[in-house]
């Protein structure tokens, strides 16, 4: 474990592993001193991190262009809203279901979207996930249609903002350790490998279609578990989840924080949430500051924001950046 | 199931009819929309997400002239007036913005529009306020096809489809500024070493896809309540229109918007609830019959 742990952060970087544990001691005692809509935030700061480090499993290490992320959230979350009211499953059961119904919704798109290239894969992506938001969307007597379900049984002992956020916070921590051991495990770097040269991989006898497919179904998984921990904070669920604007969404915290590093999706998470909550205080117009400071972002940082962010905060091997060149051009 | 059941539910041939006009007018202006994406999505080889927002733009403009001029005549000054105000507004766009992303990764291309559909979505709410406007049908009225009512303003939708399509096709082969742009497409180095400006030609191509992006958007005011979210439901549609019938190729967009509209007409009245499925089952299976889209992609 102590090996494992070294390579979460480097052998160097001793520093870093104790920024880590600060950071997590922190995030452990923190909401005591917090009012409960910060406890809420954070929550949803920690499942939207999760969220967009899953879309990376696919995005950045899988090198392909998931345009529809937020339909794993979204099933997840109705999986989950559906099993805790309509099935007789153990609470526990429909928590750890869902995301299992997100992954087999993943297998069947990924099925389907891993042999079409770059563009191609993203526009079916799209395609089906925007026919899943218009089935839930208009099934009322399965899904309640567009007014979504209200109400979802989440048991009692999960009701207070504070246990939300401490499920979230082991939940979280546990999946993101998993997704780095993943990706850090020979099929990760195989998946890495695929990305930055298919052809070479599949001369030496990688099955690239395979490797892509496990990628985005495990990326489908995290991701309804994000959903799932959203049904816990919030109890009810709502077609607009699965909608491809909140993909968009998705997608610019992903490159604002960097897709080519690990935390760099959730750090990106974190920061528009923040921003959200703070200019959203001062202007109901906050979409319109975001958009413009991500216009001059992209104008005035010609290598983009991904080479910014891994430049300043730099997390990125010479592999990793090799493969950001080889997939930025591509 | 029986099949005698199945066969009641097969509604008469006039509703039929009906239903297929109604839908095949919906189509049309979808089509006019994607027309302009297909062009954009072409020549410049970028996925435009604004391209929605200049529909809905097109709209809410046209309600403002509209409602300045007034009267019976205000619709048809917005129809011609609107759609040019949108050209003009992205002719500073592309001056401003899109002429220095057509070189960037394609994620980044995504975002700067996505950004930008944030960005209008915003003005659009300062300018004109969050509530929903309409504007009054300008050929009230209904005529009747085959024994079906169908509003006489449906007329013009169904015009406008294949006048755009033929407009486009002529302007493409027939004019030196449409071979310009083919040109561009198949070698911009060589058109650039034969002494032309293709990046006149990209503005020229990005103008012309969000006139028609603001043609849509005027001839769909009438015809519904003009909404912010009107741009994000248009353009994921115009989107796949334009995939599935290969990049850049107008009669493919035709096509498929075509089939688009022959599949809500009828799939309504079997599952009228889930009219919304429809063009994305339709788009997902022939994307997968044809990955790369029906008819040749210029891509």
């Amino acid at each position: 474990m102590s090996t494992l742990l070294g390579s979460f952060i480097g052998t160097k970087k001793n520093i870093l592993l104790l920024l880590i544990l600060a950071v997590l001691l922190a995030l452990f005692f923190i909401p005591a001193f917090l009012s409960k809509y910060s406890v809420y935030l954070l929550t949803v700061v920690l499942f939207t991190s999760l969220l967009a480090t899953s879309l990376n499993i696919s995005l950045g290490y899988g090198g392909m262009l998931p345009l529809h992320q937020t339909v794993f959230f979204g099933v997840g979350a109705y999986a989950a809203a559906l099993l805790l009211n309509k099935s007789p499953l153990l609470p526990l059961l429909s928590f750890l279901a869902a995301p299992l119904v997100s992954a087999g919704v993943a297998l069947i798109i990924g099925a389907i979207c891993v042999r079409l290239r770059g563009l191609y894969f993203g526009m079916m992506t799209l395609a089906i996930g925007q026919l899943v938001w218009a089935i839930v969307y208009r099934w009322y007597e399965f899904t309640g249609g567009d007014d979504g379900i209200h109400g979802i049984a989440v048991p009692d002992v999960l009701h207070s903002i504070s246990a939300a956020y401490y499920i979230s916070l082991i939940v979280v921590s546990a999946c993101l350790l998993i997704i780095y051991i993943i990706l850090n495990s020979p099929f990760g770097i195989a998946l890495q490998a695929v990305r930055d040269n298919p052809q070479r991989c599949e001369s030496i006898g990688i099955n690239i279609h395979r490797h892509q497919l496990i990628a985005f179904v495990l990326s489908g998984f995290f991701s309804g578990v994000a959903g799932v921990l959203f049904v816990i904070l919030e109890r009810s669920v709502s077609p607009s989840l699965l909608f491809w604007s909140e993909s968009a969404e998705l997608l610019i915290m992903v490159l604002l924080g960097g897709m080519f590093t690990f935390m760099g999706p959730a750090f990106g998470a974190t920061v528009i949430i923040v921003l959200e909550v703070f200019l959203g205080v001062i202007t109901e117009y906050w979409l319109l500051v975001l958009g413009t400071v991500l216009v001059l972002i992209i104008l005035f940082l010609p290598q983009g924001v991904i080479g910014f962010v891994q430049e300043k905060i730099s997390a990125g091997t010479a592999v990793e950046r090799k493969g950001a060149d080889r997939f930025a051009s591509g | 199931m029986d099949f005698s059941v199945l066969l009641s539910q097969i509604p008469d041939f006039s509703t039929l009819t009906g239903q297929f006009f109604v839908g095949m007018s919906r189509a049309m202006i979808l089509f006019v929309v994607a027309a302009g994406l297909t062009v954009v999505m072409g020549v410049l080889r970028i996925v435009n997400f604004t391209h929605g927002t200049f529909y809905m733009l097109g709209a809410f403009i046209s309600f403002s002239v509209a409602q300045w001029f007034g009267g019976s005549s205000g619709f048809w000054m917005a129809l011609l007036i609107a759609p040019l105000i949108v050209a003009a507004l992205s002719f500073v766009l592309e001056g401003a913005l899109m002429r220095r992303i057509y070189s960037q990764p394609r994620l980044m291309q995504l975002l700067l529009t996505y950004a930008l559909v944030l960005v209008f979505n915003d003005l659009i709410k300062i300018v004109w306020g969050v509530e929903y406007k309409s504007l009054s049908n300008p050929i009230p009225g209904s005529i009747s096809l085959g024994g079906v009512a169908l509003p006489t303003y449906n007329l013009i939708l169904l015009a406008a489809g294949p006048l755009t399509a033929l407009g486009l096709w002529f302007f493409l082969s027939r004019t030196m500024m449409g071979k310009l742009c083919r040109a561009t497409v198949t070698d911009r180095e060589m058109v650039d070493a034969l002494g032309i400006n293709s990046k006149r030609v990209f503005t020229s191509v990005f103008i012309l896809g969000c006139y028609l992006a603001g043609v849509g958007g005027a001839l769909i005011a009438p015809t519904t309540n003009i909404v912010i979210g009107m741009g994000m439901g248009i353009i994921i549609n115009a989107i796949l229109v334009v995939v599935v019938g290969g990049l850049g190729n107008v009669w493919g967009a035709l096509l498929v918007s075509f089939i688009f509209g022959i599949g809500e007409s009828f799939g309504v009245l079997f599952a009228p609830r889930f009219s919304l499925v429809f063009p994305f089952l339709i788009a997902a299976t022939l994307l997968m019959i044809r990955p790369s889209g029906l008819m040749k992609s210029v891509w």
